[in-house]
């Protein structure tokens, strides 16, 4: 079966080329196995955004999505790449006059995490920030209305997180019961 | 719907409207703020129904996750099935070691049930809206003619709502014999039916004027605010997945991708609520014209023996093994639009990451934008037009 | 099912059959029976139930009120707002956050009142009982259930069976007086 979509205008890794000759701060990073995607950091992230979204040769006017990613449990390919104690933030763009892609990364450290928010440059970010907030513990400066999203408001500790203890009790109901999964899953 | 405040200076009201409302296709909670019975401000409330599915998928094996699958959309958990399915076979695919080989037979029979289950979900939106917009009738036949889809869903894999049957590397079971010329007859009566349910509410003149330009979305509001399927479609966006980045065998069938175009006349506006239920009523119709081309196509079931080769059945042993250390993000043309799975693999048998994009999120998150401006009564008419299912919203 | 109910008379008889006073047919017609009896008849045949409905189950709950198995010929009407209804069907996966609104609307529904708890992640979590970390198991922890059906979703079919049982308890509720269920809510 064909799974790969077919080529917009510009492939892939002339997309990020386009982007990562303009902007230093943005380079290439290809994986096995991996769609090539580009790694920005994240003090120049609504740069490359802006430019992502309005040069007309990318004209990226849609977030497909924006995805949280703890790599706390990632096995470690090989020294330098990925930090055990970073979380990511992965955004996928979508042309939909040139039917081209585009992947996006900003690693964070953990116990800071933070990262500018989107949501100026496409209003669907506003949400997907609030979900990574919400399920992952990443604060998206400039976002006009932070809150959880999903979870109850006084909802304790990022679920998604991969570090993340299951509540004992809430709402006055024990959650504990014989045979529940409590540890770290499969990765413990 | 309980009055919950009132602001101090009594011009503004405060109404909340669910999770508990007959008219929010679900538990959904509204927070509206009015003045009289125009809305000023409307804040949706998600997450009653947050089953943590993505982070069940960190503890199971690939081919473990379908039946959750099904309950991220239980309308048209067919295509919720194959949107995994073929997300995961791309993973498996970022690895030329590691393809997996899909029978013919198991492809037109994806089309097949994915379209068939297309159109019931179809018909539970446009039945639904006809019924948030006061007429009851239209609803029954509606669901009357869904139970004709649900029959045939019974016996081609048992269940009736949530099916468990497409899976990594194939379908789950061949088609029961003799099950082409009933879905044949259904696709007829289908068509006969929806004809009459056009004549029925689609001409109504308190139903048309009531969705004539309400809650009109631009195309580039709609791109912006990542409206994705029929409400993208609907606001005059020619993109359909199925046809611009066909996944299976879409690239095989023909079909016309309907778009909003101010179908409601005179009062009319492209992208408002009404382009957005003729859009899908015109793809209850393209999915019947898809079925039958299925049917055609459908190849003949493979003998007993040679099943393991070339008929319906899974490449079973490929879908057991391990996939590639990568990540992929696939999209997939569900009933509420786009759906994208960015899976991330460690190389074990559980995925590392599973994140899912589904339409009706975006559909939700741009209710604060509409709701402006609107008459009280109309929120339900865009809830309707939008086609909200809400474990798309909370998964 | 058979209903105890003789032919002719309208209310289940408890002690003997009718006593027809005059002779001719049509002439006024007696039976005897307790108050109790009687009112539990009228419940039994007009269990208005409450439209909540959370998940999947859900929309089988909206096919067993479709055409098909029309649930009206029981007498099942659905009403939107708690107060109007006897029956609260709890359709569907109970999450934390959803859990104190499901009491709310128990508890907002007027005595005698019956719950159904529809499916298996209204009984006991389902398949999300075990991994996940927002789903209740179960909505007997937060108010007593009369009914489960099982099933993922359960079948129109099996809606109904759970609504005939309960049909059988509603006809021997104790309708005056303080049960003992209550009694200890109360306290």
């Amino acid at each position: 079966m064909t799974v790969v979509a077919p080529p917009g205008k510009l492939t892939r890794q002339r997309v990020l080329e386009l982007a990562s000759e303009r902007f230093p701060a943005a380079t290439i990073l290809v994986r096995p196995n991996s769609v090539p995607c580009l790694l920005v950091e994240a003090a120049h992230l609504i740069d490359v955004m802006q430019f992502l979204r309005d040069d007309p040769a990318l004209d990226f006017k849609s977030l497909s999505d924006l995805a949280g990613v703890d790599l706390l449990k990632w096995p470690g390919e090989k020294k330098g790449e990925f930090l055990h104690s970073e979380l990511m933030v992965v955004y996928q763009l979508h042309s939909l006059n040139h039917r081209h892609h585009a992947t996006v990364k900003v690693i964070l450290k953990r116990d800071t995490a933070t990262v500018p928010s989107v949501a100026g440059l496409w209003p669907v970010a506003g949400w997907f920030e609030r979900e990574a907030f919400d399920l992952y513990g990443i604060t998206f400066s400039g976002h006009a209305d932070l809150r959880r999203l999903l979870t109850p408001e006084d909802w304790t500790g990022f679920p998604l997180r991969k570090d993340y203890a299951y509540p004992e009790s809430y709402g006055g109901v024990a959650l504990k019961r014989e045979g529940q999964h409590f540890d770290a899953g499969p990765y413990a | 719907m309980t009055i919950v405040a009132e602001s101090p200076d009594g011009e503004l009201m405060t109404l909340n409207m669910g999770p508990h409302h007959p008219s929010t296709h679900g538990v959904l909670r509204l927070i509206v703020e009015c003045d009289g019975e125009v809305v000023t401000s409307c804040q949706p409330d998600i997450g009653y129904l947050h089953r943590s599915i993505e982070k069940i998928g960190e503890y199971l094996e690939f081919p473990q996750f379908v039946p959750y699958t099904d309950r991220v959309d239980y309308v048209c958990a067919m295509n919720a099935n194959l949107a995994w399915c073929v997300a995961a076979e791309a993973l498996y695919a970022m690895d030329p070691a590691s393809v997996i080989k899909i029978p013919e037979r198991a492809e037109w029979i994806r089309i097949l049930v994915a379209e068939l289950n297309r159109i019931s979900s179809h018909l539970v939106a446009v039945g639904a809206l006809a019924m948030d917009m006061g007429a009851y009738t239209p609803f029954l036949h509606a669901i009357a003619l869904r139970e004709l889809i649900n029959d045939l869903f019974e016996s081609i894999c048992g269940a009736r709502l949530t099916y468990n049957y497409v899976t990594i590397g194939g379908v789950a079971n061949d088609l029961p014999a003799g099950i082409e010329p009933r879905i044949a007859a259904a696709l007829d009566q289908i068509e006969r039916e929806m004809r009459g349910f056009n004549k029925l509410i689609t001409g109504n003149t308190i139903f048309r004027d009531r969705l004539a330009g309400t809650a009109t979305i631009s195309a580039a509001d709609a791109v912006a605010w990542g409206l994705v399927g029929p409400n993208l479609r609907g606001s005059g966006v020619d993109f359909d997945l199925r046809r611009d980045e066909p996944y299976g065998f879409y690239d095989r069938v023909e079909f016309a991708v309907p778009v909003g175009d101010a179908f409601a006349g005179a009062n009319g506006r492209v992208g408002d609520a009404f382009d957005r239920y003729i859009v899908r009523l015109l793809e209850i119709l393209e999915s019947t014209r898809i079925c039958r081309q299925a049917l055609k196509h459908l190849p003949p079931a493979a003998p007993k023996a040679a099943d393991l080769v070339g008929g319906w059945q899974a490449d079973v042993k490929a879908a057991l093994r391990k996939p590639p250390k990568g990540e992929v993000h696939h999209r997939t043309e569900m009933p509420r639009g786009e759906t994208g799975y960015y899976l991330i693999s460690d190389g074990s048998k559980i995925p590392y990451r599973i994140r899912i994009r589904t339409g009706s999120f975006t559909a939700v998150a741009i209710i604060p934008k509409l709701a402006p401006g609107l008459m009280l009564a109309d929120i339900v008419a865009v809830i309707g037009s939008l086609d909200i299912v809400l474990p798309e919203v909370d998964r | 099912m058979v209903d105890p109910v003789p032919s002719g008379s309208i209310c289940p008889v408890r002690t003997g059959g009718g006593l027809t006073v005059g002779s001719r047919p049509g002439d006024c017609e007696l039976h005897l029976t307790a108050v109790e009896d009687f009112l539990n008849w009228g419940k039994e045949h007009s269990l208005f139930y409450l439209l909540f409905a959370t998940a999947c189950c859900g929309i089988e709950l909206m096919q067993t009120g479709g055409p098909r198995y029309d649930v009206d010929r029981l007498g099942m009407i659905p009403r939107a707002s708690p107060r109007q209804a006897d029956l609260l069907i709890v359709a569907g996966t109970i999450t934390h956050k959803m859990a104190s609104r499901a009491k709310r609307l128990w508890e907002q529904m007027a005595e005698p009142r019956w719950v159904v708890s529809m499916g298996s992640c209204a009984n006991a979590g389902g398949p999300f009982s075990k991994f996940s970390y927002s789903v209740l198991n179960g909505i007997d922890k937060h108010f007593p259930v009369d009914i489960y059906v099982p099933g993922c979703p359960p079948r129109p079919e099996a809606l109904i069976d759970g609504v005939i049982e309960l049909r059988e308890r509603v006809r021997r509720w104790q309708t005056l007086g303080v049960r003992p269920r209550d009694a200890a809510v109360i306290a």
